[in-house]
């Protein structure tokens, strides 16, 4: 893991990727702990706990049962209100179509 | 497009199609003789054992293997039958012997079991292969591929990274001339809509629709989505987020048709691979593995499978050479020896996804001249074949429109 809490790291442009305008959720192109990080859009966002590369964070508050937004298409809806920040993952975040099955809620 | 100007010589057949390697096919036609192939085979880089393993007859089976013993990438092929089993052996030896391939058929019951046959096999392929090195090569160039893709071991980069890299290698393969397949509507759940306008009719759109539903269907009779433990603790959640980064592997052009595992392409352009059966669920899940799935791409006519991996995966197959993709730079400084290129540098914002694409353009065609990928240097050569049935799809998905 490249980088510290609270402290963004310098060997990248940014830390969490927003992959279309209008995102709801930004992608972590390392593993992060909690802090602010850059996002790609040139804000800093707090991330409430650590997310791991590839993993997604909320980039504004999300209502319980509202579409998460990424790539300018829905994955889903959430099950629980989403603060700015925070992972939102299957604990979260559930498909509009198919169940999803995963060990330990994907939490490896 | 950066390709390098040297031209690419290949294997000419006799349906005009030209094979980007030369392999001979000895094919078990049950379980029964397998191990039988695999000692025919076994030593030899350019000798790929391909099969099916039930004793009973299906219809898919035979058109798949019917597909990849005329495929371009096979020059020679070798039936390897117990001789009880229900495949119409026949029949297939004189599908290939019509497509100008020489071909043999053992019979392990009538040749006097395992040494003997091992022994009679072994001979005709030395034999037939002392005599197609003599044989000559003929240039191609891009417009004559056939590039299938499939993504395994996904993970919350590939939809970032490797899947749109080789939307950016469809779309300027087909603009060439080529042929692209995408497949596992399974995994498009979600991108219905999108795929139907880019259908070249829209006639063909409502089919991608009614494809798509068709495998969300199936897959809730399974009790689960094409969706792997490993892929949500990569990061992706949900089915239709799995999707959206699969999506991107077909890149932004027109869709021309859809096809059915064991159809062959009809024609240039970018195609749709249906995995899923008609019907309720008889034979289990669509595809039991990504190698399944490689095989219906291979079958289809692929001369090379771009496999991208965000975990990391490390299989090629028989018959037509796997270009591994990796998604995640930390994936690809783990296992680099089972990678091709490295999509992950897209991530760390060091370079951009036509930098990488073309990347492997150029891979491509270096592959296409002969040079052995990552899998084919480790000596992969999955195959799996189950049973399923499929249909051959009609007119409304094969428009002629370009």
């Amino acid at each position: 893991m490249s980088g510290t809490a609270g402290t963004p790291a310098a060997d990248g442009p940014y830390d969490l990727l927003l992959l279309a305008a209008g995102d709801d959720v930004a992608v972590a192109v390392r593993d992060l702990a909690a802090g602010p990080w850059r996002t790609s859009d040139g804000r800093v966002l707090r991330t409430s706990g650590p997310v791991r590369l590839g993993h997604k964070v909320a980039v504004r508050d999300i209502a319980a049962a509202e579409h998460v937004v990424r790539s300018g298409m829905s994955i889903g809806s959430a099950t629980a209100p989403v603060a700015a920040g925070d992972w939102v993952h299957t604990h979260n975040l559930r498909s509009d179509y198919i169940v999803t099955f995963a060990h330990r809620g994907g939490e490896a | 497009m950066t390709t390098s100007p040297a031209p690419l010589l290949g294997y000419p057949r006799s349906d005009g199609r030209v094979g980007i390697r030369d392999v001979v096919a000895v094919v078990y036609l049950v379980e029964c003789a397998r191990v039988v192939a695999d000692a025919i085979a076994a030593g030899r880089d350019d000798v790929h054992v391909i099969g099916f393993g039930g004793c009973y007859p299906s219809a898919y089976a035979y058109r798949m293997l019917e597909q990849l013993c005329t495929h371009p990438n096979v020059g020679a092929v070798v039936l390897v039958s117990l001789g009880c089993e229900g495949f119409d052996r026949e029949a297939l030896a004189r599908t290939v012997a019509a497509s100008g391939r020489p071909v043999t058929t053992l019979v392990i019951q009538a040749l006097g079991g395992t040494r003997s046959t091992v022994a009679r096999g072994r001979a005709w392929v030395d034999a037939t292969r002392a005599r197609s090195a003599r044989g000559r090569m003929v240039p191609f160039d891009l417009a004559d591929l056939v590039a299938g893709t499939i993504c395994g071991g996904s993970d919350g980069t590939s939809g970032i990274t490797a899947n749109p890299v080789v939307g950016r290698v469809f779309d300027r393969l087909v603009a060439a001339g080529g042929t692209a397949v995408f497949e596992e509507t399974g995994e498009l759940i979600g991108c219905e809509h999108h795929m139907a306008e880019r259908a070249v009719t829209a006639e063909l759109g409502a089919q991608i629709v009614g494809r798509v539903e068709k495998a969300a269907a199936y897959y809730t009779a399974m009790g689960h989505g094409s969706f792997s433990p490993g892929n949500a603790e990569g990061g992706l959640t949900t089915l239709e987020e799995k999707s959206l980064g699969a999506y991107s592997k077909s890149g932004s052009g027109p869709i021309h048709g859809v096809v059915t595992p064991g159809q062959p392409i009809p024609a240039p352009g970018l195609y749709l691979l249906d995995v899923v059966p008609e019907g309720p669920p008889r034979w289990g899940f669509p595809n039991i593995n990504d190698n399944a799935e490689i095989a219906e791409l291979v079958a289809a006519g692929s001369h090379v499978v771009l496999f991208t991996t965000g975990r990391g995966s490390v299989v090629g197959s028989a018959v037509s050479p796997v270009v591994k993709i990796c998604a995640n730079p930390e994936t690809y400084r783990r296992m680099s020896e089972d990678m091709d290129v490295d999509a992950g540098r897209i991530l760390e914002g060091r370079e951009g996804i036509d930098d990488v694409a073309d990347e492997v353009l150029d891979l491509l065609h270096a592959v296409a001249g002969g040079r052995p990928t990552a899998s084919e240097e480790l000596g992969h050569r999955e195959f799996v074949l189950t049973y399923k049935s499929s249909e051959p799809t009609g007119p409304a998905c094969l428009p002629t429109v370009r």
